[in-house]
């Protein structure tokens, strides 16, 4: 029960837990763990049902083999706004909807600004996941556990322009925090 | 239009237990996140290491008894690297990862929402525009690959490797936050 309502849970508990899901998707749904084939599945979805001759010219459905219909990622997605719901409620943990601390000492104050962003941000980081055909999920971790070399060759990537942009961004940030620390 | 309720309802399960677990560790949060990539906080690569390495040797082994079947994507590096690059970018500019981001829309996060928003446009825009570009995203093709395949052994010497490597890591990773946390601020 005290596990249920703590805030955080050691990295070594959720890695392992998350490792157990992954045998449950891949022996009982025979499916592996992932989230952003989901969006373009919804895109699929809609521009078929909005424009289908046009839908049926996009090599990308075919070339990816993006599912018609609605079913496990869909499922997923539901799921997972539910388990955060639940798990943040269990903890009283209110931070997601406040900015990020780190946000504002970088960026300033303005939800507009910060909602601006994280739109343009997001376009980024699905354009690169379903370039690369998978996530953090999908490639990050259901593939890197089959030991494919496209999700070692993707989290490599990622981690490595994910360092290069953070230190960029942050450079004179964390310089100002370090010495306000010490 | 939807698939059978039996796979949604699977699905609906695992991406619950997914979601409460990636709030639980504490990386549907942003600094969690970005503090990753200035190397300041190692929860992200502790967590992914550690599901990397108990799901691969669960899974291998259930494949062994013929109780899971792999779904290997294909290496297309071009794809894969590039992919990764961009995606890179993405993840520390939103603080989110997709799996994290739309987890966080049960935390009534803002941002997540704002991130979902663009990534549903985003992968309007991907699909639109893969086609004069597809023909570069096909490079350097190597079909199915795997890492025991390439280094010509079995999975569970790889996944073995793998294990030391981590813990390895996590060792000298936990020494230094330690060393650095009890060392009074100068």
């Amino acid at each position: 029960m005290n596990l249920l309502r703590s805030k955080q849970w050691s990295p070594y508990l959720v890695g392992t837990c998350l490792g157990i899901l992954t045998w449950f998707t891949f022996g009982v749904a025979k499916k592996a763990l992932g989230v952003s084939t989901n969006f373009s599945q919804v895109v699929k979805v809609a521009e078929t049902a909005v424009a289908p001759e046009h839908a049926k010219s996009v090599t990308y459905f075919t070339d990816y083999k993006v599912p018609t219909a609605f079913g496990w990622e869909a499922g997923i997605f539901i799921g997972l706004i539910i388990g955060g719901l639940v798990a943040s409620w269990l903890s009283g943990d209110t931070s997601g909807t406040k900015l990020p601390e780190l946000w504002t000492q970088r960026f300033g104050t303005s939800r507009a600004k910060s909602s601006a962003l994280a739109f343009i941000a997001g376009i980024i980081l699905i354009y690169g996941a379903r370039l690369a055909g998978g996530c953090t999920s999908g490639h990050g971790i259901s593939g890197s556990l089959q030991l494919a070399v496209s999700s070692w060759a993707f989290f490599f990537s990622l981690f490595a322009s994910g360092l290069a942009t953070a230190f960029l961004l942050f450079r004179k940030t964390t310089l100002t925090t370090t010495t306000s620390q010490r | 239009m939807f698939e059978s309720l039996s796979i949604i309802s699977l699905g609906l399960l695992s991406g619950f237990v997914f979601g409460f677990l990636l709030q639980k560790g504490g990386v549907t949060k942003y600094e969690v996140i970005v503090k990753q990539f200035l190397l300041q906080d190692f929860t992200v690569l502790k967590t992914m290491l550690t599901a990397i390495v108990v799901g691969g040797f669960g899974v291998y082994f259930l494949e062994g008894q013929g109780l899971a079947k792999l779904s290997i994507k294909p290496a297309i590096l071009v794809a894969n690297i590039g992919g990764g690059l961009i995606f890179g970018v993405g993840m520390v500019l939103l603080g989110l990862c997709p799996g994290t981001a739309v987890a966080a829309l049960g935390e009534r996060n803002g941002r997540a929402f704002f991130g979902t928003l663009g990534m549903l446009t985003g992968a309007w825009i991907q699909a639109e525009t893969y086609g004069p570009i597809s023909g570069c995203a096909k490079w350097v093709d190597l079909g199915s690959l795997t890492l025991s395949q390439v280094l010509k052994v079995s999975p569970m010497v790889v996944l073995t490797g793998l294990a030391a490597i981590s813990v390895s890591l996590f060792v000298a990773i936990e020494f230094f936050e330690r060393r650095k946390k009890s060392s009074p601020a100068r």
